[in-house]
């Protein structure tokens, strides 16, 4: 559904990413492995249109993203969770999540609105519990919660996610990465970038590894959590290897 | 989400009832006609409050749209006999053109870079008021503007000019509750807080940065219809870049993201000058005075402080 070819992404005279192509099916999680500053989420901004000036082709179902502004391209059915989860602090849980359905009250479309609202706090209850309090005050797991129970308010087709897992406890990852899994039983495609390996590749289909803004690797998930080089490379650096204890 | 409508409701009841007290039994013209001041500084706050303390995007430059308020009803009433009430949208209309052409560049600035925008636009609009003396009267000022009537009424008294601007005051407030709580006032909120965030969730965020900008030069040159009509003698001085930072002091002593912090901004930076007459020379001191005292130890403005004391006072009584 979504179709990346030969994408150039650059910061000033900063090539980003350098000529990427990948494709995502329907109802998959797909997972952008990479260490720090290869480009993984760099390629979701230029997604999003949060990042001028990209070249290259990106089409989702067919439908050229080339010069969309962000609005538009939540308009077309992809959300993004930002990396750092950038909820708004100060404005209360609830409104956080109706901001997620911002381009839905335009269309006047409040009754379905309210049903999400209803189906999001049925995936995070404790969104619902802490409705009225500030976003800040919620704990990092909880404001990744809200962030993705934010960007599914918009109905999104497809759910981008920069790094999920940052800063979390292990067995808070463990229930968000769950969740994600639920999500793509109902059909959400779900494309994750995430420094996380291993974790990220034991829920996900596919896996591209990304190095200094090229794609080095791609295979299925399982094989790529097997492949030798990734293990060096990527899994060995991980600390939640020794956690997991795996 | 009704408590707080029903909330509201009450607030704008109470607020509607103390206008029509006050406008009938207070019968010293004086205290009218600072009321009536407090009104239209009221309105000020009231459209800068909207484009700072909600959407986060501060400008020192608003006094121009005041000025462009008060300058384009005077010609239009005066120079082309004109009828106040058609002045009106004109006035008005032409500020929001104008806040719109300078929005379109100043607004994709921020921070201290925004301030220096609108601080150079308000510059030059004032620069404008002083040299044009063929249309605006120049640095002596502009006589001659008319009193508002409306058929047997007429606005000349201060008791009616008195409701004519609260009755604008309230309208105006109303609409602003409308707006926020809103989804665009949410979204506002959500510019203030991280622009980036706030276009990931499908805000359109340079497009309502510029709506609000209008929006607030709209009440602005309101106001400054307001003011023209009850001084009859408007000149540059009183649309200066001071004029455009009382504005601001009055938005953050009485509460960023407040409407009736506005309200409270605009009170107490109206009634200052006006108590601290007696102590003659040092009147400008005192005045600084305060205002420092109230940013030290209410930093989050009039409203958000005395809500905090009064609930820190509630709850001491439950222990």
């Amino acid at each position: 559904m979504l179709r990346i070819r030969n994408l150039k992404c650059y910061y000033g005279r900063i090539m980003a990413v350098k000529g990427v192509s990948l494709s995502v099916k329907k109802s998959q999680i797909i997972t952008l492995i990479g260490a720090n500053g290869s480009g993984k989420s760099t390629l979701l901004e230029a997604i999003c249109g949060l990042l001028p000036g990209w070249e290259g082709e990106i089409t989702f179902e067919g439908i050229p993203l080339k010069g969309f502004d962000p609005p538009a391209v939540v308009k077309h059915g992809i959300s993004l969770v930002p990396e750092g989860r950038l909820i708004f602090p100060p404005i209360s849980v609830l409104d956080n999540l109706k901001l997620g359905a911002y381009t839905m009250y335009r269309k006047r479309q409040h009754a379905a609105v309210k049903q999400t609202l209803e189906k999001i706090l049925e995936l995070f209850p404790i969104l619902g519990q802490r409705a009225k309090q500030a976003a800040g005050t919620l704990s990092g797991g909880e404001q990744q919660m809200l962030a993705i129970g934010r960007a599914l308010m918009s109905h999104p087709k497809l759910l981008l996610l920069d790094e999920p897992s940052m800063g979390l406890a292990p067995l808070i990852v463990e229930k968000i990465f769950r969740t994600l899994e639920t999500l793509r039983e109902e059909g959400i495609t779900i494309l994750l970038v995430e420094q996380n390996a291993q974790a990220a590749l034991q829920i996900a289909d596919y896996g591209y590894v990304f190095e200094t803004g090229t794609v080095v690797l791609q295979g299925r998930a399982s094989e790529l959590l097997a492949d030798q080089e990734v293990k060096r490379a990527y899994l060995g650096k991980d600390y939640g290897e020794f956690y997991d204890d795996k | 989400m009704n408590n707080h409508q029903t909330r509201n409701r009450i607030c704008y009841a109470v607020f509607s009832l103390l206008i029509i007290l006050a406008g009938y039994t207070i019968e010293n013209p004086y205290y009218i006609q600072v009321l009536t001041f407090i009104g239209i500084n009221t309105l000020l706050a009231l459209g800068l409050n909207m484009l700072m303390g909600y959407a986060g995007q501060i400008s020192l430059g608003h006094a121009a749209f005041f000025g462009i308020g008060a300058y384009g009803t005077a010609i239009l009433t005066v120079h082309y006999n004109l009828s106040p009430w058609l002045a009106l949208p004109a006035a008005i209309a032409a500020a929001m053109i104008v806040a719109y052409i300078v929005g379109i560049p100043t607004l994709k600035l921020s921070g201290y870079y925004l301030g220096m925008g609108t601080l150079g636009f308000g510059m030059i609009v004032n620069i404008l008021f002083r040299e044009w003396s063929s249309v605006t009267g120049g640095a002596s000022g502009f006589i001659g503007i008319p009193t508002l009537e409306l058929g047997p009424v007429s606005f000349s008294s201060g008791r009616n000019y008195f409701f004519l601007v609260w009755g604008f005051v309230l309208t105006s407030f109303i609409i602003c509750q409308r707006i926020i709580d809103s989804r665009i006032g949410r979204a506002l909120r959500a510019i203030h807080d991280g622009e980036k965030a706030a276009s990931a969730v499908g805000v359109d965020t340079r497009k309502l940065k510029l709506q609000v900008f209008v929006l607030s030069a709209a009440f602005s040159a309101l106001a400054g219809f307001l003011y023209a009509h009850l001084v009859f003698f408007i000149s540059p001085g009183t649309f200066s870049f001071i004029a455009s930072i009382r504005m601001v002091t009055m938005v953050v002593i009485g509460g960023m993201a407040s409407i009736w912090g506005s309200l409270l901004g605009a009170s107490l930076l109206t009634l200052l000058p006006e108590w601290l007459h007696a102590f003659s020379e040092f009147e400008m001191v005192v005045y600084g005075l305060i205002l420092m005292i109230v940013m030290i130890f209410l930093p989050r403005g009039l409203t958000r402080g005395l809500l905090d004391i009064y609930e820190r006072a509630n709850k001491k009584n439950d222990h």
